[in-house]
């Protein structure tokens, strides 16, 4: 158990009663890193926080903070801290007194905690709102405060758990760069959950994509949307098209696959998936080209008819029929002014895309892919 | 709404029709109004009767026969009332301790975490409420008959009285305030955000700093509602406390009840007043303690 | 020991519970047993009982003169409710749509003579009832409004007024609740699909509302189904309630198991009542 990483979970499984809520989940996070734990609601990244934080106990495994097991340390003996979805700002205690408490609680001097809480409400650019009361502060403001009180403890870890989902929009989009830029600033490892996938990629220096209680994958931001490695994480990151098909066999070090709704496509090889086996095929809808009249030869080339066009501003969108109930959605870059959509609704149409583009699960081992997943760093 | 101008056709009335509905309205608002004043009027007419005719110059209630505070200066010479408050105070001051602390700790436990027995804990801390007092009375009277323990008295010396209260009459409050308490306890815990608990441990407090820190003092307003409604009850009780005393001891309840049989005097409505000012005197501290007097008056999510 | 009881939250559970576990299994689950025990066991021959089986006493509860007993008690109880009801659910309604402050001033008006002593309420309105010398007689008739005193004491209008001031903010309080946690855009929407205002009221206002109505009901008609100090004080010892009969099994009959028997009706018919409100509020979720 190497010491540079900040934290370890090693075939960590919690159950409630008889539902398994995390399965045998392996992962290290190492010191100073920008991790996102990202999922749907009840896929188990709050519950896999709370164990790290310490408030819940693992059902088997172990958890390791900074090399040292924790085993049933409460919360109050580990040295991670936590910014909860609600703040839970006390709210008896003033602004002053929230920050202070954890410091207070270890017994630090007085003036260094009047040294330290000057110095945390300075970082977050809450400077003489010492005496407020949580409820006279905006949301993001309490949110600056949860982050101070945890912060100004100087964790190994920090645990935050959707600390964002309170706020509106564009205060989101504001507070994620400004994470992003304390996180650089204080160099603490921040282990961060989330639901929204467009936060996760933004933020983190690497994702761990949860369902089930179950990590999928495990990778940087561009690793999981352009090689998702199931069906699931390609379809829960983004936009995808999938399109059903077997593979018909190798060539040039890609896989064949013959599509249901006819012609054939190379797409490139994941896992190593026999002839004669059904697969789903994931293409990205701003990968796919877009152009007038029928195929002319080129590889991975489809025609279709278009079935609906969607000025949606820096991008259109073009769904394109295939045959047998099958669409495709692709997207193209609005880049001149004017310039008008490429196709007309009705008009048919060659779609195309790079051999790399493409991503293909075996249908029948998604089950396999899930219980054998690719953890660690 | 029905002014906007997608609005079917249906919906857009003649103006003399609008008029009708306006008038009805305002007429069923003044009903309204007028039908509170009158149920204000109702509650408050026979406390503010019962108050002036203490005043009143003459042995016979309904003949005003001037302004006195006679019947006052009769009640401080008299022992057997100073007798009946301190007892009074006693039980109500002891029981709604006890039951405080108990009733608190029980609502800890209701609302903080799941145990074996919950849910028949549940029945068992609600039963109290539903059972009419004159049920609870008797009940307690044949267990302390039937056990032989209880109806010893409890001797004390208060301000050169010397008090004898019965443990029973002590227990007796206990058994129903107990309930109470616990249940506006409950009500303020679950309003609190479970976080906050789980923050304080964050920050390196233990179990019991994050009790004395944080759980405490945001039950408190629970705890000090709960108490202020324990104490009420207990001053408020005749039939526990007739049941479970014995002859001849009496609180202020017990010693009022036992004049108003004998017959109607000012001096009872003296009496009353001094209580009715009392309980008075005691919401008002209450509201000071909590909050400063703002917020509403009673917490809605009992309900 | 402390690292046994942080590790074990059921133990912790354990210790908060038993104070109140321990004290209402002695002092109120073991007396509730004993008198429900009581009703079956005859009557010793100066007060308390002697130690042999009998249903005489439930048999003689049952019987016309008592069960007639039980009959008014609950007709006075049922009509209390009914009418606190009535006059209470305008109330609520005035409570619920004014402005915070008038709201907290008007909630605290109608919990001022709530927090004051019951028997002083009570006695209040036995100077204002009494037949002859009771102030609302005696000044009608020095008035010249009337010439024969009104029947105000000593019957059953006396008790259910009685009651109904007692208990009426238990009716309102709950009510009040139900009414201030309504969607005022359910309103809005039930207008906006062409409803006119009665129609609001008994399509959508009553049926959201009908748990606060149901727990105000139980907490006005148990109360009064066992009332004792209002029909002692306000029925003149002529009019009685079934709390008053009990009363008298065990201070001047000294029929203890009888006593206990009427106890025992009594109570059960409280649980019937508060299940039936249980049922109803778990049917509307």
């Amino acid at each position: 158990m190497s010491a540079s990483y900040a934290v370890e979970l090693v075939s960590v499984t919690k159950r409630f009663g008889e539902v398994v809520a995390v399965r045998d989940m392996t992962l290290r996070i190492p010191d100073g890193e920008f991790f996102s734990l990202l999922g749907p609601s009840g896929c188990g990244k709050t519950t896999t926080l709370r164990m790290i934080g310490g408030f819940e106990m693992p059902s088997r495994g172990e958890i390791f903070i900074g090399g040292e097991p924790q085993g049933y340390r409460p919360p109050y003996q580990r040295p991670v801290n936590t910014v909860f979805q609600s703040y839970a700002l006390f709210p008896h205690m003033t602004v002053y007194e929230n920050v202070a408490f954890g410091l207070e609680m270890r017994g630090v001097s007085r003036e260094d905690i009047r040294r330290r809480v000057a110095e945390a409400l300075d970082m977050v650019r809450l400077a003489g709102m010492e005496r407020r009361r949580p409820s006279q502060l905006s949301g993001g403001q309490q949110q600056r405060v949860a982050l101070a009180r945890a912060l100004i403890n100087r964790p190994k870890v920090l645990l935050l758990d959707e600390p964002l989902g309170a706020l509106d929009l564009k205060l989101r989009k504001a507070m994620q760069l400004e994470l992003k830029q304390l996180q650089h600033r204080v160099g603490i490892t921040f282990v961060y959950v989330t639901h929204d996938q467009e936060e996760a990629l933004t933020m983190s220096d690497r994702i761990a994509v949860m369902n089930h209680g179950l990590v999928l994958q495990v990778g940087t931001a561009e690793e999981i949307y352009e090689h998702p490695n199931c069906r699931f994480v390609a379809d829960f990151i983004g936009e995808t098209n999938f399109l059903h098909g077997t593979i018909a066999g190798r060539r040039q070090g890609a896989l064949e696959v013959t599509l249901d709704v006819g012609g054939t496509v190379l797409a490139q090889a994941g896992q190593d998936i026999g002839r004669g086996q059904p697969v789903t095929l994931a293409v990205r809808p701003e990968r796919v080209r877009l152009s007038p009249g029928l195929p002319g030869g080129e590889v991975n080339a489809l025609s279709g008819t278009v079935e609906d066009v969607v000025y949606t501003g820096v991008a259109t969108t073009y769904w394109v029929a295939l045959g047998q109930g099958e669409r495709l959605m692709v997207r193209q870059q609005n880049e001149q002014i004017g310039a008008g959509p490429v196709a007309e609704r009705g008009e048919k149409v060659t779609v195309s895309w790079p051999v790399d583009a493409a991503s293909v699960f075996a249908q029948a081992s998604e089950a396999q892919a899930q219980a054998a997943p690719e953890a660690g760093a | 709404m029905s002014s906007s101008p997608s609005a079917p056709e249906a919906k857009q009335r003649p103006p003399h029709r609008d008029l009708r509905g306006a008038l009805r309205a305002h007429l069923g608002g003044m009903l309204l109004s007028s039908h509170a004043v009158l149920l204000y009027i109702f509650l408050y007419l026979p406390i503010v009767v019962l108050v002036v005719f203490s005043f009143n110059d003459s042995r016979f209630l309904a003949k005003w026969g001037g302004a006195t505070f006679r019947w006052y200066g009769e009640l401080a010479g008299d022992t057997q009332v100073a007798y009946a408050l301190w007892n009074s105070l006693f039980i109500a001051v002891l029981s709604t301790f006890i039951s405080t602390v108990i009733g608190t700790l029980a609502a800890m436990a209701m609302e903080r975490y799941r145990f074996h027995g919950q849910l028949a804990m549940d029945a068992l801390l609600y039963l109290p409420i539903i059972i009419p007092d004159i049920a609870m009375a008797i009940m307690l009277l044949i267990w302390f008959n039937l056990s032989g323990v209880g109806f010893t008295p409890w001797k004390v010396e208060l301000f050169g009285l010397r008090l004898a209260v019965p443990y029973s009459v002590i227990i007796g409050h206990v058994s129903f305030n107990i309930s109470f308490v616990a249940i506006v306890v409950r009500a303020r815990l679950a309003d609190m955000d479970r976080a906050l608990e789980e923050a304080a441990q964050d920050l390196y407090a233990n179990s019991w700093q994050t009790f004395r820190r944080v759980l405490l003092p945001m039950m408190m307003p629970g705890i000090v509602a709960g108490a202020l409604l324990a104490f009420t009850l207990s001053m408020d009780d005749f039939v526990i406390t007739f049941f479970t005393s014995g002859a001849g001891f009496n609180t202020l309840t017990v010693y009022v009840f036992g004049l108003v049989k004998k017959g109607v005097t000012p001096k009872i409505n003296a009496i009353s007043t001094l209580m009715v000012v009392f309980s008075l005197a005691l919401v008002g501290l209450a509201r000071l303690l909590q909050k400063g007097g703002e917020g509403a008056p009673v917490d809605v999510d009992l309900f | 020991m402390i690292e046994t009881l942080r590790r074990r939250p059921g133990l912790q559970a354990a210790l908060l519970i038993f104070p109140a576990a321990s004290f209402l299994v002695v002092f109120f689950l073991m007396p509730l047993f004993i008198v429900v025990a009581y009703s079956f066991l005859e009557r010793g021959k100066y007060g308390g009982v002697v130690w042999s089986f009998t249903l005489e006493n439930l048999q003689r509860a049952v019987d016309p003169l008592y069960f007639n007993t039980f009959l008014r008690s609950a007709r006075i109880a049922g009509l209390t409710t009914v009418i606190c009801l009535l006059i209470g659910y305008p109330l609520a309604y005035l409570i619920a749509t004014q402005s915070d402050r008038r709201r907290n001033f008007l909630l605290l008006a109608l919990m001022i003579p709530f927090w004051s002593n019951f028997l002083v309420r009570t006695y209040a309105w036995l100077t204002l009832l009494r037949t002859n010398t009771g102030l609302i007689n005696v000044t009608l008739m020095g008035l010249g409004l009337i010439r024969e005193p009104l029947p105000l004491f000593g019957n059953d209008f006396a008790i259910i007024l009685g009651l109904v001031y007692g208990w009426l903010p238990d009716m309102v309080l709950p009510l009040y609740a139900a009414l201030s946690r309504l969607d005022p855009s359910l309103l809005e929407a039930a207008s906006d699909l062409y409803a006119p205002g009665r129609r609001v009221f008994t399509r959508v206002v009553w049926p959201l509302t009908l748990p606060g109505v149901a727990a105000g009901s139980i907490l006005v008609f148990i109360p009064s189904l066992g009332a004792f100090i209002t029909p002692a004080l306000l029925g003149g010892g002529k009019s009685l309630m079934i709390g008053n009969v009990i009363n008298n099994q065990f201070l001047a009959a000294h029929d203890w198991p009888f006593g206990s028997a009427l106890s025992t009706i009594m109570i059960g018919l409280m649980l019937l009542a508060t299940l039936a409100y249980f049922r109803l509020v778990r049917r509307r979720g």
